[in-house]
């Protein structure tokens, strides 16, 4: 089980790397799925495989299709690819560089101090989540609730086709 | 019942199972076709017409394998691959008799909407690789049609899961020696089904290749082989969302003693995979935003009603002993 | 109301209508099939089908055709070419006649047009070819030995025209030349 962790979290830092260099949106995306699936793999050895179902299929499987759906709207073509490549500059990357090399030192120090927990941590199965979510935490999935329906209220108003009436003195737009 | 089968003999045997029958669907669905149309249907090469899916086969070996040079080479070679891995996938959680299951995930419907949901992919990335206007258009049919039918797909099946309180197939079909789901269950039934078909993207539903407005949608660059797997592709899920139907709502292997479970299973799972042929000989295809409405207006009301309504029965069984 | 039942025709109007035009579908599995068996059972062909041309022969197996060329006048895709010729008689006949079969469109405007019922379309579809330049019939290949779809008749006796072996008037309903240096009836 450990092995397929390490593997899984390299595969998720590789491919997380590849997302950020790719000058190409759609193959940067495609390396961002892969981050996600390698994240799925990690949380499931971690002991909570409806966490790992449910970063899959909203977030790998929903979420960047909608992107995915944005950059096809765009129509990028290669010119957008020579302008990302202007953008991608040494003064541009050093500083988020070296605070993550800070980040690093510090993971490192924590690993090799060993007051690590073990990979292998009991199994937190789907009730659990909901006992947790609906128990202590309903005030946070109440606030997400209330997000999310405002979310849905701003889109239906956005998305709210208005009937146009078509006449040479009468036109109007009907509410 | 419990026979302890090496895993890999049963991976083998789905992955052959369904390599098998995939293919063999051609034939069936061109027969059955032809049969709802007042025709015979492929007739000729060995007995029935069976060999027509040999033939096929073979020509779509030697077909030329074509990538257009406007074409993102990567992606467009990748987009194939993901449609038949994400549908073979989803056979990893399907339990065909007790104990012959590739692995009893504790979480095995959100598995199978997990692969489900990576299948959209293969469309949205076939069509963008192609660079093609009509192979877009179908790509984002298929992207929002598929985003927003796995909602109600999932949403109906929890009826289910809330009915045994497991998402384990094993234990959902175990849960069903009394009465199938079905009864209880009706309103998630119908739904799933249609979420199903929408999901695997089937006629009438085939909005994102629609061949009569945008030629053939998201595979109208594909030739040879990469063509096939998309074909084949097709075929798995439809076998895929029969064999969960049977799973959730008509009791999987369960059946009268005569038969040995496996028997059952495929004769239900084939009972589906000819509804979804029956539906292609029928019925026609509806409009883009019609299609849209149905969802978002009718599916997803219905499918939170039904989950409410059984949410609040199982709550007052519980509490009422 | 109006606008939603366009949008929601399929869901609301017509659930039961689905289900029905499912039952109505399966129900022709009972039905007769329409299919002919094609190589072993033939298709019937009508009388006036119009297939392969064939160049047809009078009753006392003279050719018809009197080159006269209308029939590659009236093809609109040009797939006739032929060469008129005459003989000791006076008679005319085709020197060649060929056919591009691979463009001919079987419309039966040279049938139409032939003044002699020499160029007709006979029932018959089977002449695919493997080579393509097999197509091109020649006045060989056209040619049949019987009168097509107008038995009997025979363009040279009751046509005016005369030639070897018929003078002018011998033909049939042909009455004598008239003497127009005569006064007398």
């Amino acid at each position: 089980m450990e092995a397929t962790f390490y593997i899984a979290s390299a595969v998720a830092v590789l491919a997380t790397i590849m997302v950020i260099t790719r000058y190409n949106m759609v193959h940067a995306l495609l390396y961002l799925i892969v981050s996600f699936l390698a994240i799925a793999v990690v949380i499931f050895v971690l002991g909570a495989p409806f966490i790992a179902a449910l970063e899959i299929i909203i977030y790998a499987g929903a979420i960047v299709v909608l992107i995915i759906f944005v950059i096809m709207m765009l129509n990028l073509r290669e010119e957008t690819v020579t302008q990302e490549k202007t953008w991608l500059t040494k003064e541009v990357y050093v500083g988020p560089a070296l605070l993550s090399v800070v980040l690093l030192a510090e993971i490192v120090y924590i690993i090799t101090s060993g007051e690590t927990t073990s990979v292998n941590q009991p199994v937190i199965d789907a009730t659990a989540v909901g006992v947790s979510l609906y128990g202590p935490y309903v005030i946070g999935v109440e606030l997400c609730g209330i997000l999310l329906m405002s979310g849905i209220v701003g889109a239906y108003h956005l998305g709210r086709q208005k009937k146009k009436i078509v006449h040479r003195f009468l036109e109007k737009i009907e509410e | 019942m419990e026979a302890p089968i090496h895993p890999m003999l049963i991976v083998a045997g789905v992955l052959g199972g369904v390599m098998l029958v995939a293919p063999g669907l051609i034939w069936l669905e061109r027969r059955l076709l032809a049969l709802w149309q007042d025709r015979y249907g492929p007739n000729r090469a060995g007995p029935f017409g069976v060999l027509v899916v040999l033939a096929d086969t073979l020509k779509l070996f030697f077909k030329e394998d074509w990538t257009p040079p406007f074409a993102d080479k990567k992606v467009f070679i990748v987009a194939p691959a993901i449609v038949v891995i994400t549908a073979l996938l989803g056979f990893v959680v399907i339990p065909f008799a007790p104990g012959f299951i590739v692995s009893d995930l504790n979480i095995g419907i959100l598995f199978f909407l997990a692969t489900s949901s990576m299948g959209a992919y293969s469309i949205i990335l076939g069509g963008w690789a192609s660079n093609n206007k009509y192979a877009l258009l179908g790509a984002m049919r298929g992207a929002a049609q598929m985003i927003s039918y796995e909602v109600f797909m999932g949403l109906s099946m929890m009826g289910v899961v809330l009915l045994t309180g497991s998402f384990s197939l094993q234990t959902i079909v175990n849960a069903q020696q009394d009465l199938w789901f079905v009864v209880p269950q009706f309103v998630g039934f119908v739904t799933f089904l249609i979420a199903g078909i929408a999901e695997t993207h089937r006629l009438p539903f085939d909005i994102p290749e629609s061949e009569s407005e945008i030629i053939a949608g998201f595979h109208s660059e594909y030739s040879g082989m990469k063509f096939g797997m998309f074909f084949v592709g097709e075929y798995i899920g439809i076998i895929l969302i029969s064999s969960i139907t049977v799973c959730l709502y008509f009791g999987g292997w369960l059946g009268p003693a005569f038969l040995p479970p496996v028997v059952w299973f495929i004769l239900k799972t084939f009972v589906f995979i000819i509804l979804f042929i029956l539906l292609r000989a029928s019925l026609p295809r509806p409009r883009y935003d019609q299609l849209m409405d149905f969802g978002w207006k009718i599916l997803l009301p219905v499918t939170i009603i039904n989950l409410m309504i059984t949410a609040a029965i199982v709550l007052f069984n519980e509490n009422s002993p | 109301m109006d606008n939603r039942l366009l949008t929601m025709d399929i869901t609301e109007t017509n659930m039961f209508s689905i289900i029905q035009s499912m039952w109505l579908t399966f129900l022709h599995m009972f039905h007769k099939r329409e299919t002919i068996q094609y190589p072993e059972e033939k298709v019937k062909l009508t009388t006036r089908w119009r297939g392969r041309i064939v160049l047809t022969r009078d009753p006392d197996m003279g050719e018809r055709c009197v080159g006269c060329y209308l029939c590659a006048a009236a093809c609109p895709v040009d797939c006739i070419s032929l060469q008129a010729t005459e003989d000791e008689h006076g008679r005319r006949y085709p020197e060649f006649f060929r056919i591009n079969f691979s463009r001919c469109i079987f419309c039966g405007y040279c049938e139409e047009a032939c003044p002699t019922y020499a160029i007709q379309l006979i029932p018959d579809f089977e002449m695919g070819e493997y080579n393509r330049q097999n197509l091109v019939y020649e006045k060989k290949d056209l040619l049949i030995d019987g009168q097509g779809k107008y038995p009997g008749y025979n363009y040279y006796k009751v046509a005016g025209l005369a030639i070897g072996g018929k003078d002018k008037g011998e033909a049939e309903h042909e009455s004598p030349p008239v003497d127009v240096k005569s006064l007398l009836p």
